[in-house]
């Protein structure tokens, strides 16, 4: 039971960190209609800004710069990349992203090489007790963070202007543009927030029980596409639900990968992908997906 | 923003002088010319794929999503040029338009979709005053805040339609079939509508196939044949003459009287699920 309940925390916290990277899958999809394929590379850009900065300006500034850093990369894609290609259809563009992101990855396993960067992060290897259950400081911080940013993030998309601007120019793009919505705004603006949740993504994927950032800290990222797909690319609560699933399956499945020997090794890395196998069959548009709400 | 309440001033309205649009190799407006004096309410008449939504379009600045541009011409609004701004500089000059369609957004309550409204405009006060006229105008929207568009009926939709874009406190609204698929009742209220609308100060530009309401609310009226204006003139002379009477006003020869008739029935099924 006490492994149960640590498994299910630990999966718990790092479905957290993957929502937040599906959240940014699923807002560039909303605004730009592009699966981002380049969203490892932003990833992988913010948390090696930390990485780097961190012994000169200290943490707290280093993640500042690296949530900073990679929400302008997100920016410059869209600028220019993304912007400058307008007509080419959406399926085009996705095959653009993936050659963005081999550039982008190129430079940065250039410069990161085989070293393992220290995030320089505060919680280190602390662990917290709370009665029997043993979970690693950071799994819970990154919990709490992760759960701030989210909730920050869906009131805002509910409430403010911004998120207004968001969901029409999703819904119906020509017509927000009618309303005064400036588009190519509402574009930059979701991919620089993409961005910045990468980043925060990027810190908790690299720090303790991870030994640090290395170069393929970006694949990872990778786990939070199935997260998108399985809750609907097209829905923010989708991304949450599906990031949850994900790093619970996980979790559990690298847990108990004793108990189902037969399946051998490896199983947790796989486990994501054959949930959202399943869901898909079930529930082609995703958990939350997109069902039209009209009556005819 | 822009003031509505300009008196009539010569030219201040809106202005459309030889303007030519193309989709491509295809000539959709060639060579059209309208004025909407500040003020007054004009209509453009004509069928499907005269160019109607063309001009509209070209005036808001979304012909790009069409992937169709502006190859000769001039819009002007109050003296100043609108052909190569964005839809969003469009709005904010004081010209929205209300879309063919209804086009609300469905998955938005209707409260959100009035906000989406003022989303080109400045001020909290401002948005404040126009979501309380527009709600005066559509007291169903009040009740109906926190409901999503989409569940909408036909008719509601377009109230929300309309009001979503006076929420942008235009002082030109442009119309696009805004009775296209009502049932007659619904279509004289919006008619009423936008008749109240034009009396508060708001010019308005109204594009019909319904050329009998479209007449008896219009000043002036154009109508458009594929692409080219082929009459205009002063509302009432115009619903007086016998061509426009024959092609528009449902006075038809037997030969179109079967091409209306194949439109008819279908729209009038949807109607009566949509009013039920």
């Amino acid at each position: 039971m006490t492994t149960f309940a640590e498994l299910l925390l630990n999966g718990i916290s790092m479905g957290a960190v993957y929502a937040l990277i599906a959240l940014g899958f699923v807002i560039i999809f909303k605004a730009s209609e592009v699966v981002n394929f380049a969203h490892a590379s932003l990833l992988l850009a913010g948390g090696f800004l930390v990485a780097e900065l961190h012994p000169s300006i200290g943490f707290w500034p280093a993640l500042l710069a690296g949530v900073a850093g990679a929400a302008l990369l997100g920016c410059l894609v869209e600028f220019l990349v993304i912007r400058r290609s307008k007509a080419a259809s959406h399926s085009v563009l996705a095959i653009v992203t993936i050659g963005v992101d081999i550039i982008l990855v190129t430079e940065l396993t250039r410069q990161i090489g085989t070293d393992v960067m220290a995030m320089g992060d505060p919680w280190r290897d602390k662990v917290l007790h709370l009665g029997p259950v043993s979970i690693a400081q950071t799994r819970v911080v990154a919990l709490l963070i992760a759960g701030v940013l989210i909730t920050a993030f869906l009131l805002a998309f509910k409430y403010t202007g911004w998120g207004v601007a968001m969901r029409a120019s999703a819904e119906d793009g020509e017509t927000a543009a009618l309303m005064g919505v400036r588009l190519g705004r509402v574009s930059l603006g979701a991919w620089a927030v993409a961005g910045a949740l990468a980043a925060v993504a990027a810190l908790f994927l690299a720090v303790f029980p991870t030994p640090g950032l290395d170069r393929t800290t970006g694949v990872i990222a990778l786990k939070a596409f199935p997260a998108a797909i399985l809750g609907g690319l097209d829905s923010t609560t989708g991304a949450l639900a599906g990031g949850l699933i994900v790093g619970v399956t996980e979790a559990l499945m690298t847990g108990y990968q004793s108990e189902m020997a037969f399946l051998g090794r490896g199983i947790g890395d796989v486990a994501p992908y054959l949930v959202m196998i399943i869901i898909l069959l079930v529930r082609p548009a995703g958990l939350l997906g997109t069902r039209e709400l009209t009556r005819v | 923003m822009i003031n509505a309440d300009d008196p009539l001033v010569p030219g201040s309205g809106l202005r459309i002088r030889n303007l030519r649009v193309g989709y491509g190799p295809v000539q959709a407006l060639r060579g059209v010319s309208l004025e909407a004096p500040s003020g007054s309410v004009v209509a453009v008449l004509g069928a499907n794929g005269a160019g109607k939504s063309t001009l509209l379009r070209a005036v808001s600045g979304t012909l790009r999503f069409h992937r169709g541009a502006v190859t000769a011409g001039e819009i002007e609004y109050a003296g100043r040029p609108l052909s190569r701004l964005s839809a969003a500089a469009v709005v904010a000059r004081g010209v929205t338009q209300v879309p063919e369609g209804r086009r609300v957004f469905t998955r938005m309550t209707v409260a959100e979709n009035l906000r989406a409204g003022a989303l080109g405009g400045r001020g909290r006060k401002e948005t404040a005053a126009a979501r309380r006229r527009v709600l005066e105008l559509f007291p169903v929207l009040a009740e109906r805040a926190g409901q999503r568009a989409g569940l909408l009926s036909g008719g509601e939709q377009q109230m929300l339609a309309i009001g979503r874009a006076l929420m942008a406190r235009p002082s030109v609204l442009l119309l696009d079939e805004p009775t296209l698929g009502l049932a007659p009742l619904m279509a004289a209220r919006i008619a009423d509508t936008v008749r109240e609308i034009n009396a508060q100060g708001t010019t308005v530009l109204l594009v019909e196939q319904n050329a009998a309401m479209a007449l008896s609310l219009a000043s002036h009226a154009y109508v458009l044949e594929v692409g080219e204006v082929v009459m205009s003139g002063p509302a009432d002379e115009l619903a007086a003459s016998d061509e426009v009477r024959r092609r528009y006003l449902g006075e038809i020869d037997p030969a179109e009287d079967t091409d209306e008739a194949t439109g008819a029935p279908a729209d009038r099924t949807v109607l009566t699920r949509w009013s039920a």
